[in-house]
């Protein structure tokens, strides 16, 4: 306990140091506005701004970036309570209650429970990623590559699982990911595979425009043609505090959303939409009146945005501790500490310790800089919002534009984000989930590479993912929850195994 | 009635899961013979440069025909397509900007490329959209060139 109130004494120092916590503001006040606007999202808004950090520091950098995720988190759910437009998929829930409230009167308090209950979470959660990271790391020094690949097929596994759509669906959009991922040249073979005479696929597909592309371009297709500028209500300062009764209904899911959401943040996937999904399921079900909710329940509100607060920290422990990123954000802030030199994984901590612990202390900084931004500031971030979408949409994909080439200096990236975002497109409208693309693009090579070390240390025989604990553990659980979503199939009536496997009749 | 035309009402026809289907089945189908064609698969004790992207084009092909057979949902022609015209012009955009980039420079290029968002496809007031494109153009390079030091495309121009 003593070493890790020194290492925190270590984080505070650097996080307090006038450079950081300038690049942690400005990371908070740039994610709450990329939070907020339609298309753009954390995803997209880390990747564009990712160029920006190239000539950062590399805790400076991380820094600035985390605070962007964390602020969009915050930001999404400004125009899912006052506007009902979710800027974020993880916002989705809480604008089912939060507009509600906003049509009675009441929202104000519905922000404010937002932002405390974002700001709870977040600092506790960064409390348990503090605790919990060093003992994983530790405990991630007894993985080999076997382990790797079970871990990485549970994750993909998890990923599809959680998601709650179609199970083929998603484990398909998986599948496509690794394959993108197999794009370049084998590091282990040396062999250059599908460049088409392309001599800039050798480093594979990047992962900037292919989330920009699936994520933000394709969110502007499908959005496009729209013009007004939405009506926006503007609260003032004096109607933001709750009332008692609203506190004490806020308490109890604020607690639960915490713990909720940081524990599936930890599972690979897209961890802040699905904690926000089950911390509203859980609160309506165990409430004394579920009739309320969508109707302006405070509990609608304080479970979601704590729990995806707090997954968005959770999601960190992975990528901190293993050096796997637990989903398509994390994999691009790893990007960013790879392109610094610096490789996330169990040895962090020991190699870089103030880039670690500097990284933690400047999440609870970046929290109370959001809580004590945020609120004031509401009636001037939602005028934004007033800007006409024809004027916005146009900026948003310059953005993009320029975000996707300035990371490699590639016009070939530029093209790959165009087609994915025409892909991202049909996608979308045939109802396929572009996460898992992302996803398998990411872990694609590690996966690949861990089963092939994983064979050539036992001398080609699969028994190694037998015969160790911990890879045979997670491999059950994978197999265990493939058989369960495929189960309907064995079941007779297309009609009934269809809606099981979440496919339309 | 035509063959193609035929096969573009079948299209329009099939439901959105089975068309869906059918095209992963194919697109898994050519990664597979590509792998095939040309990379060494090795074996599933010493698995070669070919064995994931053939591994993954059997799991997609699987799990496209389930979909396939399984699947319903609306018809493709069902499905409502008002924003696919305002689409493509803006990925045509996008390509615009991919292939003029490096010619014409970042300012110029996101000049055109804003500025035909807003005047064509948007028919916005030709003075909103000349102060918007160029204050967006201008701006965003010295932001992101001058202030921030990231590399991107000078035009050969002063402009």
């Amino acid at each position: 306990m003593t070493e890790t109130l020194q290492n925190l004494y270590l984080g505070f120092s650097v996080a307090l140091s006038p450079e950081v916590l300038v690049f942690a503001i400005i990371g908070c006040v740039v994610g709450t506005l990329v939070g907020m606007l339609p298309g753009v999202g954390p995803l997209a808004g880390i990747s564009l701004l990712l160029p920006a950090t190239f000539g950062l520091q590399p805790t400076t950098a991380i820094v600035l970036l985390a605070g962007i995720y964390y602020g969009a988190m915050y930001g999404g759910s400004t125009t899912s309570i006052l506007m009902r437009i979710p800027g974020k998929a993880a916002s989705v829930m809480t604008s089912i209650d939060g507009y509600a409230m906003t049509l009675k009167g009441r929202a104000g308090p519905a922000l404010t429970i937002a932002a405390v209950g974002s700001f709870i979470a977040g600092t506790l959660s960064v409390a348990f990623l503090m605790l919990l990271a060093p003992l994983l790391a530790s405990f991630a020094l007894r993985f080999g590559p076997p382990e790797y690949f079970a871990l990485l097929t549970l994750g993909l596994l998890v990923l599809a699982f959680l998601t709650g759509g179609s199970m083929p669906k998603t484990l398909s959009m998986a599948a496509f990911g690794l394959f993108l991922g197999t794009i370049g040249i084998d590091l282990m073979s040396g062999f250059f595979r599908y460049h088409y005479g392309i001599v800039e696929l050798s480093d594979g597909i990047g992962i900037v425009p292919v989330a920009v592309g699936l994520f933000g371009v394709s969110e502007i297709l499908l959005t496009a043609g729209q013009d007004k500028a939405p009506a926006v209500q503007k609260p003032k300062l004096k109607d933001l505090p709750p009332s008692r009764q609203e506190w004490r209904d806020s308490t109890w899911p604020i607690g639960r959303g915490t713990v909720l959401g940081f524990l599936i943040g930890i599972i690979p996937g897209s961890a802040h939409i699905i904690s926000s999904f089950v911390s509203y399921a859980l609160e309506r079900r165990i409430s004394r009146n579920p009739d309320k909710f969508g109707k302006g329940a405070i509990e609608g509100v304080a479970g979601p945005e704590s729990a995806n607060n707090s997954a968005a920290c959770g999601a960190f422990v992975p990528m901190l501790a293993l050096g796997v990123p637990s989903g398509p954000i994390t994999a691009v802030m790893m990007a960013a500490l790879m392109v610094h030199g610096i490789a996330p994984g169990p040895l962090l901590m020991e190699q870089q310790p103030q880039l670690f612990w500097g990284f933690i202390a400047s999440m609870y900084v970046g929290n109370l800089v959001l809580l004590i931004l945020n609120l004031p500031l509401v009636g001037l971030f939602v005028n934004m919002l007033r800007i006409p979408y024809a004027y916005l949409y146009p900026s948003i994909l310059m953005f993009c534009v320029l975000g996707v080439y300035a990371v490699n200096e590639s016009l070939i990236d530029v093209w790959v984000m165009t087609a994915m975002g025409a892909l991202g497109y049909v996608l979308r409208k045939f109802e396929f989930e572009v996460a898992p693309i992302v996803l398998g693009l990411v872990l694609s090579p590690m996966l690949e590479n861990a089963l092939r070390q994983s064979l050539s240390m036992s001398s080609g025989s699969y028994a190694i993912f037998v015969n160790r604990p911990i890879a045979v553990t997670m491999l059950a659980i994978a197999a265990f929850l493939l058989l369960l979503s495929f189960l309907p199939l064995l079941r007779r009536g297309v009609a009934s195994s269809r809606a099981q496997l979440g496919l339309e009749s | 009635m035509t063959t193609p035309a035929r096969l573009l009402r079948g299209v329009a026809g099939t439901s959105r899961d089975r068309l869906a289907g059918i095209v992963l089945v194919l697109v898994a189908t050519i990664m597979a013979s590509e792998a095939v064609r040309t990379l060494p698969i090795g074996s599933m004790a010493s698995p070669g440069p070919g064995y994931l992207p053939l591994a993954t084009a059997a799991a997609l092909g699987g799990l496209g025909l389930l979909i396939a057979m399984r699947g319903g949902g609306p018809t493709l022609a069902a499905l409502a397509w008002t924003e696919a015209r305002h689409a493509l012009l803006l990925l045509g955009g996008c390509a615009f900007a991919a292939a003029a980039l490096n010619t014409l420079g970042y300012r110029l290029t996101m000049f055109l490329l804003v500025g035909f968002f807003l005047g064509i496809v948007e028919r916005k007031h030709p003075l909103a959209a000349l102060a918007w494109a160029l204050g967006l153009s201008l701006g965003s390079f010295y932001l992101f060139s001058d202030l921030l030091l990231v590399a991107l495309p000078r035009d050969a121009w002063v402009f």
